[in-house]
């Protein structure tokens, strides 16, 4: 069994620039603030060049695909300033 | 949040008296004031450890699973596995308490830990033997923490553990009591959400395997250590054993924090704090994250995760507000949103816009303004899920229900009027000083 990759956007890093959105509209739209609603998951075979190039293009680096096993990446970087 | 505006002067304690064997977290004690550590261990006994025997770990993580035991913060997790996962890691784990309670109505914690500091210790204590650490983080709650201080110095110079306790004042805020944001508080002092996975189990306080544990579940857990599974399950239901604090408030005559045997009916809970003030019209359960039920369909059910499913709400951690019959339960709802929408973190947009976005539609909706039910509708299907620790769910939750059951009161205010006459409002709502709203 292969693994699929899944399409995750970290919600912390997200800054709305919509990237994602224009590049894979089958899988991603916006809401009504801007963020993007992953639609569905698991990125077909024939979207897998697609999504990672959305993955590549993403300006604050939101968007990834993870395979399988969570990769243990470091915890988002949090700033106070983040607070209203 | 002040000592004062937690109301915890004002609550009253249970009346203790029961054939069930309760109670058990919160005994009736002639003196005021926490139980010291004699008192403690002459009512308890001492706590049963496990040192480094890895064979008598096993057994006592066992006895929590044969027990049944579950998360009192809210979730419900099963204990004895999340100390399993944190045990079964090979990096030397951290404890850490959870006090925190940010859940503005809810007092139960902070009960627990001013009438009985030690029971929460020595679960943290037994909790660290288990899985292998060597030092438990007590995060309490402001209004405790000279309790708290003055049991673990007890302790010290008892020289009763073996495990280092190190005590810290949780932070103010709603989010602040969840689980990723109470490690971040206590790594780094900012008290926001860290997006998982990887799991606190895996990495958590200075990235090592880390248990967060509510500290009311710690207590049972001593409680368990020393009495067995069979003496746990022999109150509560067969599915989910056991005793558990529940937070009574708004319109009944005493509120105040109460031990209860899962299962009992809430009619029955509700006179523990002595009957409904007026009559009640609806029940929020579960907290601000939870789900308003309509009090005819409710107050003969189980106070249980399986007595309420079929409302479709759950007792979290045990927060039951009554509201009454002339109080609008959309202008309740509505203050309350508008207040959790604040409590954002601001970390995650679809949090900080779309909880605005429904705190003033509902606003509108509350002080019968023009408003939108299909946007509003669309705007909680788009904030669902989509933050990276679980309010803006929390909140689509809460509001969903309101929506459902006060749909009678939306079609009133449409038309201009408003069930509503009490002056006074039922839920608290902290003042957030120095915050812009």
């Amino acid at each position: 069994m292969t693994a699929r990759a899944r399409l995750e956007v970290d919600p912390i890093a997200c800054d709305a620039r919509g990237l994602c959105a224009e590049l894979l509209p089958e899988l991603v739209t916006l809401d009504d603030w801007g963020y993007p609603i992953v639609h569905d998951h698991d990125v077909p075979a024939g979207l897998e060049g697609l999504a990672a190039e959305a993955v590549r293009l993403c300006p604050t680096l939101a968007l990834r695909l993870e395979r399988r096993r969570v990769v243990r990446s470091q915890p988002v970087a949090h700033s106070s300033a983040g607070r209203p | 949040m002040n000592a004062a505006s937690t109301g915890l002067s004002e609550l009253t304690y249970p009346a203790l008296r029961d054939s069930v064997g309760l109670p058990r977290l919160l005994p009736d004690r002639a003196a005021g004031g926490p139980a010291t550590y004699f008192e403690h261990l002459a009512r308890h006994g001492q706590l049963p450890g496990c040192g480094r025997d890895l064979r008598r770990r096993r057994q006592l993580i066992e006895t929590v699973e044969q027990a049944g035991l579950t998360g009192r913060g809210g979730a419900g997790f099963p204990t004895a596995k999340k100390l399993a996962a944190v045990a079964a890691e090979r990096r030397r784990p951290f404890v850490i308490a959870n006090g925190t309670e940010g859940e503005p109505a809810s007092a139960k914690d902070k009960v627990l830990m001013a009438r009985e500091p030690h029971l929460v210790l020595d679960g943290a204590v037994v909790a660290a033997e288990m899985i292998g650490a060597r030092r438990a983080v007590i995060v309490v709650h402001q209004a405790v923490r000279e309790i708290v201080d003055a049991a673990a110095a007890e302790r010290r110079s008892a020289a009763a553990d073996r495990v280092q306790i190190e005590i810290v004042t949780a932070a103010d805020g709603f989010v602040a009591g969840e689980a990723s944001a109470v490690v971040h508080w206590v790594a780094d002092s900012v008290a926001t959400p860290t997006r998982t996975p990887p799991r606190l189990s895996e990495r958590g306080l200075d990235d090592r395997p880390t248990l967060v544990q509510n500290v009311e579940t710690l207590a049972h857990l001593a409680l368990i250590a020393r009495h067995g599974a069979p003496w746990f399950r022999g109150i509560g239901t067969l599915a989910e054993p056991g005793s558990t604090l529940v937070t009574l408030t708004g319109a009944v005559r005493r509120p105040g924090v109460h031990e209860v045997e899962i299962g009992m009916p809430l009619a029955a809970m509700l006179d523990l704090a002595g009957g409904a003030s007026a009559p009640p019209a609806a029940l929020l359960i579960g907290g601000y994250f939870g789900t308003w039920v309509e009090w005819d369909a409710v107050a003969g059910l189980p106070f249980s995760v399986a007595g309420l499913a079929s409302l479709g709400a759950r007792p979290g951690a045990g927060l039951v507000a009554a509201l009454p019959i002339d109080a609008c339960g959309l202008v309740e709802t509505a203050r309350v949103t508008r207040y959790l929408a604040q409590e954002s973190a601001g970390q995650c947009g679809p949090c900080v816009f779309g909880l605005d976005s429904i705190a003033c539609e509902l606003g509108a909706l509350a002080g019968g303004r023009d408003f939108d039910l299909s946007k509003l509708r669309r705007w909680l299907g788009q904030v669902d899920g989509r933050g990276a620790c679980n309010h803006p769910d929390g909140v689509v939750r809460m509001v969903r229900s309101a929506l459902d059951l006060f749909s009678p009161e939306i079609d009133q205010h449409t038309m201009g009027w408003c069930s509503g006459t009490r002056a006074s409002s039922v839920l608290p709502v902290p003042p957030r000083p120095g915050r812009s709203p």
